[in-house]
């Protein structure tokens, strides 16, 4: 390595830290993705120009940047954003399949790194090499099955059997031992061992999470991919991978740590799954005489919203299903001529991964500073004439405060109980994903909205219109 | 005077024992140097790697929560930074299978370096604040 190129890598990584830095508010953002791909360009190039290739292996590089810089430009300039986070995961099985991939080559051709032999490869180097492929195949598989879910072409429900847990526990007791057996011995046939297990280990490990524990997935699966390049790292004695993967690792951390927060639970318990499998809960619903609900037209909801001067929208994951982002601005703009203020209010844990509703919004040119976090927006709830819940549920029951035995007890939740009027845009009576009912749809100042939620908003702008 | 020549005698003994002792150390420590050697670089790379997850830490908290979408497109796009190491592997003319995987490796990881990124940029420029 000489030392021009230990500098770009050096810089690299401070350009990686400065595109994360920019993130910190709308202005800088598109200045730090800016640095991140200068980043990863001197990167690449230093790699290439330092590597002393050959002419045909130059060719090989390209051709393969090429290809693989195709499929990923037009894949992102095609997706639509509700898709964003089977993307974000299918992404993140790829980082997974390349940590194996390039842990393979250096079992095959230690030399390229300068760590040893074929078959004579450094202790050390091969617990690292062991750590890298065991963390990248875990990424790989769980990721697919994250992917999967959340495009609906897997059931979203927990997948749930008898004794799963001790069976995980097994296979990781196994999975170290295989370890320790790979770096006493340097097995290539080993190595394959523990590359199939690590993927059956991440197969199990996500199918009992359910469709909305999704977000901390995702965010975990982030942290896993960041762990993979840093083992990476360590195996090739490269400190840009080192620094790369640490930054990663520490970003999915924190984010999965903000999720678990956003739901009052533990990473284990959410890891552990099976949440929101029974649908036992729900039929309980704390028993006792109701109210009857009170279910509105969309007539009834433009001529309440029209004479309101404060709305708080409260959007869901079901606005995502139902893409209802676009007619949703159009309802505010309408209500803005008429002299409404209208803000936005986002759960922690809306929608299937973080910040995943702030996209939404940005894209049907929603201004970001009408949109506020739970903290932020909570106390104005008290001042609002309407709060209108769009494909949301469980982030605005109030058995969160009240109610002990609730499995959301202890969970923030957005406070629009307290607006005057409450507006919940409902395709039924279902409860929410929790399995929880919602104490709300019976107050005197809910008006219940059934039907999808594009359409009833829909029906809302016409109406606001006559 | 006999125990003149006890302790003179008792000093060239103990005189012996050390230079044994010295021996086994120099020994010892041949035996040690490469290992200290190897911990060396490895220690520097895990310095490196708890500093640079330190800054990690304080960097992602500093990030607004409205944008935590793009930041997964970031970290993504640049955990890809991986295409290094499959580079290396791609170029080195060793071993046809090393050639091979570092190929899968590199198509890979650039799948998601230009995804990451562009779906990144994507995002970002919905950002817009209040005309007006």
């Amino acid at each position: 390595m000489t030392t021009i190129a230990t500098l770009a890598y050096l810089a690299a990584s401070v350009l990686f830290i400065l595109a994360l830095r920019g993130l910190s508010h709308p202005e800088t953002s598109r200045q730090g993705n800016l640095y991140g791909m200068i980043g990863m360009g001197v990167a690449v190039v230093a790699t290439i120009l330092n590597s002393g290739m050959d002419f045909g292996g130059f060719v090989l590089i390209v051709a393969g940047l090429a290809l693989g810089g195709g499929i990923g430009a037009v894949v992102a300039s095609r997706i639509q954003m509700t898709a964003l986070p089977q993307l974000v995961a299918a992404f993140h099985s790829l980082v997974g399949m390349a940590a194996v991939f390039v842990a393979a080559a250096a079992l095959y051709s230690p030399q390229s790194f300068g760590i040893g032999e074929p078959g004579n490869i450094k202790t050390a180097s091969l617990l690292e090499m062991s750590l890298g492929l065991a963390i990248g195949a875990i990424t790989f598989s769980g990721s697919v099955i994250a992917f999967l879910k959340l495009d609906g072409r897997m059931s979203g429900a927990p997948i749930t059997f008898a004794n799963q847990h001790k069976l995980n526990a097994v296979l990781g007791g196994v999975l170290l031992l295989l370890v320790f057996l790979f770096v006493l011995t340097g097995s290539p046939f080993l190595f394959w061992v523990i590359a199939i297990l690590a993927f059956a280990l991440g197969f199990l490990l996500i199918i009992p999470i359910g469709g909305a524990d999704m977000p901390v997935v995702v965010s975990m699966l982030n942290s896993y991919s960041g762990w993979a390049a840093a083992g990476i790292g360590f195996t090739i004695g490269n400190l840009l991978l080192i620094i790369t993967g640490a930054l990663v690792g520490a970003s999915g951390a924190i984010l999965s740590y903000i999720m678990c927060k956003g739901m009052n639970r533990s990473i284990i318990n959410v890891l552990l799954g099976g949440f929101g499998s029974e649908g036992g809960a729900a039929a309980a619903g704390g028993g006792g005489e109701r109210a009857p609900v009170k279910a509105g037209s969309p007539e009834d909801a433009a001529f309440i919203m029209k004479n309101a001067s404060k709305i708080i929208v409260v959007p869901g994951y079901g606005m995502a299903v139902a893409q209802a982002q676009q007619v949703l601005r159009e309802m505010a703009d309408l209500l803005k001529k008429e002299g409404a203020e209208i803000k936005y209010a986002i759960h922690p844990v809306a929608g299937r991964m973080p910040g995943h509703m702030n996209v939404l919004l940005a894209e049907a040119n929603v201004p970001y500073d009408e949109v506020f976090e739970l903290e932020e927006i909570n106390p104005e709830f008290a001042e609002a004439d309407v709060a209108y819940v769009i494909g949301a549920n469980d982030v605005t029951n109030p058995a969160a405060k009240t109610d002990k035995s609730s499995p959301i007890y202890g969970m923030p939740i957005l406070d629009v109980e307290k607006a005057k009027t409450v507006f919940f845009v409902k395709r039924g009576m279902a409860s929410g994903y929790a399995g929880v009912e919602n104490e709300l749809f019976y107050r005197p100042n809910t008006m219940m909205l059934f039907g999808d939620a594009k359409k009833v908003t829909q029906e809302i702008v016409q109406a606001l219109q006559r | 005077m006999s125990t003149q020549t006890e302790l003179a005698n008792q000093a060239a003994a103990l005189a012996v024992k050390a230079q044994e002792v010295a021996l086994l150390a120099q020994r010892a420590a041949e035996a040690a140097a490469p290992m200290a050697a190897a911990a060396q670089p490895f220690l520097l790379l895990l310095t490196i790697f708890l500093m640079a997850c330190f800054v990690g830490y304080y960097v992602v908290w500093s990030v607004t929560p409205a944008l935590h979408s793009p930041l997964m497109g970031v970290t993504n796009a640049i955990s890809s930074v991986i295409v290094v190491g499959a580079i290396l592997a791609a170029a080195g003319a060793e071993s046809g299978t090393a050639r091979f995987f570092g190929f899968l490796a590199v198509v890979l990881a650039s799948v998601n370096i230009f995804g990451g990124f562009l779906v990144t940029r994507r995002m970002l420029s919905m950002f817009q604040k209040k005309k007006g």
